[in-house]
């Protein structure tokens, strides 16, 4: 890492960048209904502004020395030996996720403007996405684990928030518990992972932690990287922790496009890019991490080949393509760059689809299953245009931003050499196979083929404030990939964080023979789905009698299921445990006592009838039992 | 006269009033053998007082007099008004001081 200088000029003034949206948020949620009119716009306008800010910048930021610059804003937390103060890194890795998140979050909000013209509750709608921009910008922005950790919180406040923005469908409530309680699981990793480095270090600042790893031991490094993956799997959808994020798109598409396949999902990767020292002091962590990412990828594009929900079949891929980011950036040094710009890209074409997918469900009256569309390509032309740019993009599409970005990833796994490499490199080809076949059989059964609409659906093309974002992230897919390997390589932006690029050494396949191979799995795959759904009539309703495989893939490889034998009964019966012994156990004491106690003193009071005599005989004969106790003392 | 009659004396009076606390109903028999019970021990204090030649023991029962004397002025207050209201002056029907 490279010497961090003090913020000036506008560097200083990055904190606009989180306060902007905030604001927004904070008059939107409290304004009420008088801000109805022009919510929309100024929800939109702060993001935008954060845009120009964050772009003017990240400029500025291009021409400091050693490009990393530190805002001190105030002291957070001070007590004892712990001192957190609220700062803010401005670094290149912070500087492309600001520009990705207010880029894309700025066009989504003007998608939104479109999309939710006829919700009541589009003030709402735009005050949580305002929060959710701010919370990520902090997320990437702070200075310390513990700033990122409040972002974190805040970006999985407002995803709870929008999964279930329409709280009167019971689907859409359950997914967003769904969603925050696996969230949780992850998050608890997280913060395990700062208490181990107030513990060890003293500090949870970037500087701090990463430029001390060396003072750890090992097991302690290795532990700490695997907390940090655990908090990464939970927010980005990873195996174990992967089964919310399907489930997350029960929220209005914009959400879908920004948060859960653009910016939030991708915080995992981030976390990990940050903490390349600490995963390059742990070999066996980063291993974990491929793993992770290899797993997930798989399960991703195998279960996105079975769903018939539009937005499903999108969420799978998401899942899938995250599992190539975290492939990348376990890999190491090698792969930090090509996840990142894959990340970037992926920021582009999964976010274009999404808005391409909710134009569809928009034309379409809500309508998600695929089996019902057909044939909207020439009713919907933008969107078939945008769609179909975005679509080749993802596959991999020679000279589109996909073929860029996932070849790199691919190469550099192969590049890895040995058993491992050649395995890693198998599985993120194969999945890259799986993404053509699902991707192609998702164009095939909406955009071609005959018409399966419902009755009185009557598909339109959406009006301009919606199609011009899809219309820009399209050109996005496009040129993104060749714009950040070729015309502004982003591994010498990343330098001062990553170090220089090394020189490509000896490739275990050449990179040509690599893309070559990728195009004709990819054709491959495009090709089979092309021979199942496009050649044969498409029935309406899903087939029930279907192989063993397709109905693991429609259940998604059984995970919720898993989870549910695994985590959800046993936890259960360990509740019903503690709630019988606190029952019975600990009330039944407290209770027993009292019940004795009350039981006792009624049968006591029997004995005050009221009979002055049986009182005198009472006296009598304690006075009696005194004195003979007296008597036998002084005899005996 | 050995000092035993008098004390054989004393006991049996406190004997007999005891019993009759506990055996009879009407509250003015009740309340003369609880004065009986009162002399006998009297009795006892003044028996002892002579035969060991101090006055302290005649001293008490001085006491015991005027402690008897009160206690029979409130005791018949009592007892007269307890037979204005219930008709009665059996202590077996005021018994409404119970649990």
């Amino acid at each position: 890492m490279s010497e961090t200088l003090p913020a000036t000029g506008l560097l200083a003034a990055s904190w606009l960048l989180i306060a902007l949206p905030l604001a927004g948020a904070a008059v939107l949620l409290l304004g009420g209904r008088r801000t109805d009119r022009w919510g929309h716009l100024l929800g939109t306008g702060t993001v935008v502004a954060a845009f120009v800010l964050g772009l003017a910048c990240t400029v500025q930021l291009a021409g400091v020395d050693g490009r990393s610059v530190d805002v001190d804003l105030f002291t957070f937390i001070q007590t004892g030996s712990l001192d957190v103060g609220a700062g803010l890194l401005f670094d290149p890795l912070s500087a492309v996720f600001v520009l990705l998140i207010t880029g894309v979050g700025a066009l989504i909000h003007v998608y939104s403007i479109g999309y939710m013209a006829h919700d009541p509750a589009r003030r709402r709608f735009f005050a949580y996405l305002d929060l959710f921009v701010a919370a990520m910008l902090l997320l990437v922005l702070g200075n310390s684990y513990v700033a990122l950790y409040v972002g974190w919180e805040g970006v999985g406040l407002a995803s709870y928030l929008l999964i279930a923005f329409w709280y009167t469908r019971p689907a859409a409530a359950t997914a967003a518990k769904k969603a925050f309680v696996m969230n949780r699981v992850g998050d608890v990793g997280l913060a395990l992972a700062v208490f181990v480095m107030f513990a060890q270090l003293g500090t949870t600042s970037y500087a701090g932690v990463l430029g001390n790893v060396g003072l750890l031991a090992g097991g302690t490094v290795t532990a700490l990287g695997l907390l940090l993956l655990l908090g990464a799997c939970g927010k980005s959808g990873q195996f174990p922790l992967q089964a919310w994020l399907p489930d997350a798109m029960e929220g209005p598409t914009p959400v879908s496009a920004l948060i859960h396949a653009a910016t939030m999902v991708t915080a995992g990767v981030y976390l990990i890019a940050r903490s390349a020292p600490i995963f390059d002091a742990s070999p066996s962590a980063r291993t974990v991490v491929l793993v992770v990412g290899a797993i997930t990828l798989m399960i991703g594009a195998i279960a996105g080949c079975a769903q018939d929900d539009i937005k499903k079949v999108l969420a799978y891929s998401t899942v899938s393509q995250i599992g190539y980011m975290f492939l990348a950036v376990g890999l190491g040094p090698v792969g930090y760059v090509a996840g990142l710009a894959h990340l970037l890209t992926h920021g582009f074409f999964k976010a274009g689809l999404f808005l391409g997918a909710g134009s569809v469900m928009h034309g379409m009256g809500d309508q998600t299953d695929m089996r019902r569309y057909g044939g909207l390509a020439g009713k919907m032309k933008t969107t078939f245009v945008t769609f179909g740019l975005g679509y080749l993009a993802l596959i991999g599409f020679p000279l589109l931003s996909g073929y860029w970005t996932k070849d790199a990833i691919i190469e550099a796994a192969f590049d890895r050499g040995g058993v491992s490499g050649w395995l890693l490199g198998g599985v993120a080809v194969l999945g890259a196979g799986l993404t053509a076949f699902y991707m192609t059989r998702l164009m095939l059964l909406t955009f071609f083929g005959r018409p399966r609409w419902d009755d009185g659906v009557h598909p339109h093309e959406s009006p301009g404030v919606m199609t011009v974002p899809m219309v820009v992230l399209a050109v996005g897919s496009v040129a993104a990939g060749f714009l950040l390997v070729e015309v502004f390589p982003l591994a010498d932006w990343l330098a001062p964080v990553f170090g220089e690029p090394a020189e490509a050494a000896a490739h275990a396949i050449p990179p040509l023979l690599v893309s070559v191979l990728v195009s004709l799995v990819v054709l491959l795959g495009a090709v089979v789905a092309w021979l199942f759904v496009g050649r044969r009539e498409v029935p309406v309703t899903a087939p029930a009698r279907v192989s063993p495989v397709v109905r693991a893939a429609r259940h998604a490889i059984y995970a919720d299921a898993v989870n549910e034998s695994l985590l959800m009964r046993p936890g259960m019966w360990l509740t019903r445990a503690l709630v019988f012994v606190d029952n019975r156990g600990v009330d039944g004491v407290v209770n027993g006592t009292a019940a004795a106690l009350g039981g006792s003193s009624s049968r006591l009071g029997r004995a005050q009838t009221g009979f002055v005599r049986s009182y005198a005989l009472g006296m009598l004969g304690g006075a009696v039992l005194v004195a003979g106790a007296l008597v036998a003392v002084t005899a005996g | 006269m050995t000092i035993a009659n008098y004390l054989v004396l004393a006991a049996v009076l406190f004997t007999i009033g005891a019993v009759g606390v506990l055996v009879r109903r009407n509250a003015i028999v009740v309340f003369m053998c609880v004065e009986l019970m009162l002399n006998s021990v009297n009795l006892t204090l003044v028996t002892f007082a002579r035969s060991t030649g101090t006055l302290d023991g005649q001293l008490i029962a001085f006491f015991v007099m005027v402690v008897a004397a009160a206690e029979v002025v409130v005791g018949l207050a009592i007892i007269m008004s307890i037979y204005r209201t219930r008709r009665s002056a059996s202590v077996d029907d005021a018994n409404l001081l119970k649990y």
